[in-house]
């Protein structure tokens, strides 16, 4: 049971085990649900689904799988027939429950039915035409997919159902990441800075000890704040144009880079840092922070780390209009300086290979505006920017 | 089976995603913006269900171990010095945690496990066989604390730090929306039900505004709204200062905007408001 749905989320990379397809089958053997396919949709997702970043996916499989439930053998195996029968009864009037018994009964019903949709090869092509078909008639009823969630019947329903999953409204939280980040993460751990702050909560047994013998063996507790990391980080991350085939390690390293770190904000740019930055890509052009509100609210003791490639016309970095998105009044120089100046350490992550760099002017250019401190975007590469900018 | 009360809406989603739990006696996970009723949800449950709450607060220090037991060593080493008879039993030195307590209830209590993601990140980690099998092994005592019921265990996070897959795997998970403004509505009729219909129309239009002002850092989520609303109301704020969008800055925006650089860029906006009439 639940095979192909399983498969299906397999194949869009929802993250889930067999042990989350038994809990679904446990559920539904409990009842939760019943032949409601807009609760059975809530309802995998509440069972196989552990981070909204998947919501995302899981509606797009969802949606593949529905379609393709429809071009499934209905009356395989899986379904109980009684599933089937309860559910059939339970639609019927008393009228059509009479005319039923006139037909010779739900059983033969059902084996007639059975008949009929084994010769009935079209159905593969729309299993719309059995979806709400007309209550009345006993077969437009059976708008079913193989493992007893109701399809049709009720019209309104099933479309209002769809639109759930076709909405897609978690888009915005997928952020498509693959596992692989631990190398990272274990560059990023030297960016570490530890203080003890806050309220004592953790036995300082040096100091416990000593004076306890001062007291002549009375017990004397002494308590000292824990320990944490302290550090703080912004991220520019430069996005679209020719960083697209760095992507998937962008996104490793700020998916390393976001558990790894408690005080971390970052911000879009494209090619060059100009007046306006953005947080949300898909809204960059009406979403958009002045550069100077981000050095006003972040104070100088952030490490800055530039994530880009550099890679664009010297004449996007030191000539006013040289952006390729606008009208920019001052060069990118001056934006770059403007965050040098006030920011104590910056360094520059580069997805390039190293070799590659002498090639572009811009890149030499944005290696001196940032004083050298330009790395390629490596384990290596980070964990010699991080020693930089501890 | 769990439904909304008086003065809780539950989504026909968050309905289903409990009553899953419930069913399967497994925990259920729950994210969403701050405010939106992830641990009200828990206290909601248990009056619904007319079964006990034990509430436990997850703060940075929470030690997986204080949920089961703590033992207090130091009050035992207190008393031998002082020559307390109590002394020699060390069970009167074992603090039970919550989740002991929860554990030794006949009926089936409700466990919340507020803010998991505040703890250091190998606490859920250490929390895995407890929740699987709901029982746990004291060492000082050398006893074997077994759930009397499987309690409901309903646990939040905000997202601040990533839980481990092990963990997730024995949890069912929900994520809460924010509402819509149809869900809204029906939020406010059970917290303000004195509240006119227009006024309402117009401090949701005001709030959905707020809430989609680029730059603003902590948006205001439903329990601001309904703060503000109180506010509102008892002081009788007349409606059209709200109808007159330019009149002037948000009245009492106070309790909408809990962020110094949040109220300073209202402000603004409001005096380039004025200067553009």
């Amino acid at each position: 049971m639940f095979i192909d749905l399983f498969l299906t989320l397999k194949k869009h990379k929802v993250p889930c085990s067999l042990r989350e397809l038994l809990d679904l089958i446990a559920v539904l053997k409990k009842g939760v649900v019943f032949a409601n396919v807009e609760d059975f949709y809530h309802l995998a997702k509440v069972v196989m689904v552990k981070d909204e970043i998947h919501y995302d996916k899981y509606d797009s499989a969802f949606a593949e799988y529905f379609d393709g439930v429809q071009k499934i053998d209905i009356f395989d195996n899986l379904v109980p027939d009684e599933w089937l029968r309860k559910e059939f009864e339970s639609q019927l009037s008393q009228e059509e429950k009479d005319k039923l018994k006139a037909l010779g009964g739900l059983e033969a019903l059902m084996k007639t039915l059975k008949e009929r949709l084994a010769e009935q090869e079209k159905r593969h092509a729309g299993g719309n035409k059995w979806v709400g078909t007309g209550g009345k008639s006993p077969f437009g009823a059976y708008g079913y997919n193989p493992e007893g969630i109701r399809v049709g019947q009720d019209g309104n329903r099933n479309n209002r159902a769809v639109k759930v999953w076709d909405k897609r409204e978690f888009k915005n939280f997928d952020q498509d990441r693959e596992l692989g980040t631990r190398n990272i993460k274990l560059a990023l751990k030297k960016l570490r800075k530890f203080a003890r702050t806050g309220a004592s909560e953790k036995l300082d047994i040096n100091t416990t000890i000593r004076s306890t013998a001062q007291n002549g063996g009375l017990l004397d507790v002494h308590m000292e704040p824990e320990r944490h990391n302290a550090v703080k980080v912004l991220m520019f991350f430069d996005i679209g144009g020719s960083m697209d085939e760095y992507i998937h390690t962008c996104e490793e390293l700020f998916s390393a880079a976001h558990t790894e770190f408690k005080h971390l904000e970052f911000y879009y740019f494209h090619n060059c840092v100009y007046e306006s930055l953005w947080k949300d890509n898909t809204r960059r052009r009406t979403n958009t922070v002045d550069l100077a509100e981000v050095i006003r609210t972040f104070g100088s003791d952030y490490k800055v780390l530039f994530v880009g490639d550099a890679t664009m016309g010297p004449y996007e970095i030191t000539a006013p209009g040289g952006s390729v998105e606008h009208w920019n009044k001052k060069p990118g120089v001056e934006y770059m300086q403007c965050i040098t100046n006030h920011f104590n350490k910056v360094a520059w992550l580069n997805p390039q290979p190293e070799i590659h760099w002498e090639y572009h002017h811009s890149i030499s250019i944005m290696k001196r505006l940032v004083d050298d401190r330009m790395f390629p975007l490596t384990v290596d590469g980070i964990g010699r920017a991080i020693k930089e900018l501890s | 089976m769990f439904n909304s009360t008086d003065n809780y809406i539950a989504s026909d989603e968050l309905r289903l995603a409990v009553n899953a739990a419930i069913a399967l006696e497994k925990p259920l996970l729950i994210k969403g913006e701050p405010g939106t009723g992830k641990t009200q949800l828990a206290e909601e449950l248990a009056k619904s269900l007319n079964c006990k709450l034990y509430q436990w607060h997850i703060k940075s220090t929470t030690k997986a171990q204080q949920g089961l037991y703590e033992y207090d060593a130091v009050s035992r080493l207190r008393d031998s010095q002082l020559g307390d008879e109590r002394v020699h039993d060390i069970s009167n030195y074992i603090v039970k945690g919550k989740l002991w307590q929860a554990f030794e209830e006949e009926q089936r209590p409700i466990l919340l496990i507020d803010e998991i993601d505040k703890a250091d990140i190998e606490f859920p980690n250490d929390l895995l066989q407890e929740l699987d099998k709901m029982e746990f092994f004291v060492y000082e005592t050398q006893q074997v604390i077994k759930a009397k019921q499987r309690p409901i265990i309903i646990i939040t996070s905000n997202n601040e730090k990533e839980l481990p897959d092990a963990f997730l795997r024995r949890c069912f998970f929900h994520y809460i929306k924010f509402p819509n403004k149809a869900e809204m509505e029906q939020i406010i009729a059970v917290h303000h039900p004195k509240v006119k219909q227009d006024l309402l129309a117009q401090t949701l239009e005001v709030f959905f505004d707020l809430r989609e002002l680029p730059g603003i850092k902590k948006k205001p989520s439903t329990s601001e709204l309904i703060d503000w609303l109180k506010l509102l109301v008892a002081d009788d704020v007349a409606q059209d200062v709200l109808v007159n969008k330019k009149s002037d800055i948000i009245p009492l925006f106070g309790a909408l905007l809990k962020n110094e650089q949040d109220v300073s860029l209202l402000e603004k906006l409001a005096f380039l408001n004025r200067r553009n009439r």
